[in-house]
């Protein structure tokens, strides 16, 4: 659906040029929802703008639903950006307009007529769960409710890709859920192809298919979201995930756990995709007389199922610790030694 | 009452000439809006971080900003009384005459648009730039962006600085009409202060106070009433 080969953007600025995108190459398919994540300033902006013409490359393609968009301009660029709809951290709602208005404003500009143009946007206030609010200006909304208008207006024309610049950065951890929730529905229902942008790995972890990390212009790790959880790359990625677990790293607190033990082994078991749910520890017990003393864990959820991590004490003969850790890799649990007393 | 208080006032000849400046400023009015408005967008339009991304006669849309601003600056500056008398040979050609209400027309409206389109500018530049990315990203033109997004999110800012406008135009007029022009400033330096009737220069000076409230209230109101923001 979407497609970078060498993308490069360079900014010239009065102090020297910036390189914003970095020789990057990008495949997003068809129906998926595909996020980039990145700390600021890592030139994930530049790269989602580049995806509808707002910045043009400086060297490499770009493709976007079947179309070369690299160096198109004019009519046919303006009718490319008519099927790709576009949201943004500040929502950037027409304050003059009421929230039906804004809705219809893309349909204006690609020319429908009067009725039609209010009678699609009243099924897509109905799909962003405004109803009764059609008459409202935008001042009169709670950033939840502006960020729907914005969606609703995205997909007025029917696109075939939604853009989300740092769409949820402005709301709070509620809010933020909801919004997800429906854009996750939007791709469901609608087979939307999707991008998302943003430095909050809660987002990539909610609704992304897969994930791209962006660092100084480059994409230094990417792939689908379970795998670059249960296997990140790059130490920039494990910050990510860290960020998205609970408790992510042994804290102080566990060092001093850890101290106390004089014997056995301290390890960190990850369990992914189904194995999260399934009693492994407990089946382990029954089969390898060790003990097993539980220090730290937790799980979350993915789009694909559930992410969780474990840190264990196991006791007992060096034979019986091995088979133990023979036991749960057998049943594809990682296991990483945190310490071999 | 009002025998004792204007003694000497003739209420034909001031509403006649009360008249002569609603129309001076009403005319002049129309024609700096139109002006401004269209020199306000294109100093907008052309200012350099908006033609960032032309790629081709990308000099020429700096010439024609370097010249607008120019004129905008020059005329702006240039006292209205020494405006006046330079403009006596345009006036002539495009009026036909150098004296009455007509005559003060074109001095009003070009020495008033510059100030006018320097406002609308302001206005243009306050607007949200996201809300014009948002808006491109939609697959908006020029027009589109110009009639449905620049000016009804500049509107406010459009019309308070309207209101501002006509507020110096109802000034400039009383201005003009010393030098010939008639209204109010006409009839208060010529019926009034020549003649030594003070109550006529008084009379004059509270009807002009009137128009500038009325002016003022109108536009705060119509200012309200549009922004929803
Ligand atoms: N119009 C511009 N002119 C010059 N430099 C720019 C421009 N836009 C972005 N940059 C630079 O390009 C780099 C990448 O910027 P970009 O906005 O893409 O980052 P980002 O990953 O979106 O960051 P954030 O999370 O803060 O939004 C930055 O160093 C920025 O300063
Ligand atoms: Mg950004």
């Amino acid at each position: 659906m979407i497609t970078l080969e060498n993308v490069t953007k360079v900014y010239q600025t009065k102090s020297g040029p910036i390189t914003a995108m970095d020789d990057v190459n990008l495949q997003i398919k068809e129906g998926e929802i595909f996020g980039i994540i990145g700390y600021s300033g890592a030139g994930k902006s530049t790269l989602i703008r580049t995806l509808n013409g707002l910045e043009r490359p400086t060297a490499g393609t770009i493709h976007v639903a079947g179309r070369n968009i690299t160096n198109i301009s004019g009519k046919a660029l303006r009718q490319v950006r008519q099927e790709i709809g576009m949201i943004f951290q500040h929502f950037n709602l027409l304050w003059s307009r009421t929230v039906l208005e804004n809705i219809t404003f893309p349909l204006e500009i690609a020319g429908v007529p009067r009725r039609n143009r209010v009678q699609r946007a009243k099924e897509l206030i109905k799909l962003v769960g405004l109803e009764g609010r059609e008459n409202a200006y935008p001042s009169q909304l709670s950033g939840g409710q502006k960020q729907r208008v914005g969606i609703a207006r995205a997909l007025a024309n029917q696109p075939k890709v939604l853009l989300c610049d740092e769409a949820t950065s402005a709301l709070d951890p509620e809010t933020t859920d909801s919004i997800l929730d429906l854009l996750a529905k939007i791709n469901r229902e609608f087979g939307l192809t999707i991008v998302i942008i943003t430095h909050e790995m809660h987002v990539i972890r909610k609704i992304c298919h897969r994930v791209a990390v962006m660092e100084e212009g480059k994409i230094v790790e990417s792939g689908p979201v379970m795998e670059v959880f249960k296997n990140p790359k790059k130490e920039i990625t494990r910050r990510f995930i860290g960020q998205a677990m609970i408790n992510p790293d042994p804290k102080p607190g566990l060092d001093h756990l850890i101290e106390k033990y004089s014997s056995g082994i301290i390890v960190k078991c990850i369990f992914t995709g189904e194995v999260a749910e399934e009693p492994v520890i407990a089946n382990m017990l029954r089969a390898v007389p060790v003990s097993v003393n539980i220090l730290q864990g937790n799980i979350s959820q993915t789009q694909d199922g559930s992410y969780g991590t474990l840190i264990v004490h196991l006791d007992g003969e060096e034979e019986t610790i091995k088979e133990a850790i023979d036991y749960l890799q057998h049943h594809h649990v990682g296991v990483e030694v945190v310490k071999n007393v | 009452m009002f025998e004792i208080l204007f003694p000497n006032l003739d209420l034909v000849k001031a509403w006649m000439k009360t008249k002569e400046t609603l129309y001076m400023t009403g005319v002049s009015l129309i024609f700096v809006f139109i002006f401004g408005l269209i020199i306000g967008l294109l100093l907008f339009l052309t200012s350099e971080e908006n033609t960032r991304h032309i790629r081709h006669f990308r000099w020429f849309v700096k010439g024609v900003h370097w010249a607008l601003a120019s004129f905008v600056n020059i005329f702006r500056s240039i006292p209205f009384v020494l405006l006046i008398v330079l403009l006596l040979p345009v006036t002539k050609s495009i009026v036909g005459s150098m004296i009455g209400k007509e005559a003060a027309i074109p001095a009003l409206v070009i020495g008033t648009a510059p100030f006018y389109a320097r406002m609308v500018e302001i206005g243009l530049r306050e607007i949200d730039k996201g809300v014009i990315e948002a808006a491109k990203a939609m697959g908006a033109g020029l027009g589109t962006l110009i009639f449905k997004v620049l000016i009804p999110e500049a509107s406010p800012a459009i019309v308070s600085g309207l209101t501002v406008t006509a507020i110096a135009l109802v000034g400039s007029t009383a201005i003009a009409g010393i030098i010939g022009a008639g209204g109010l400033g006409d009839f208060a330096y010529l019926d009034g202060f020549l003649q030594n009737k003070n109550d006529v220069t008084l009379f004059a000076t509270l009807v002009i106070l009137l128009i500038v409230f009325i002016i003022q209230f109108i536009g705060d109101k119509i200012t309200k009433t549009i922004d929803k923001r």
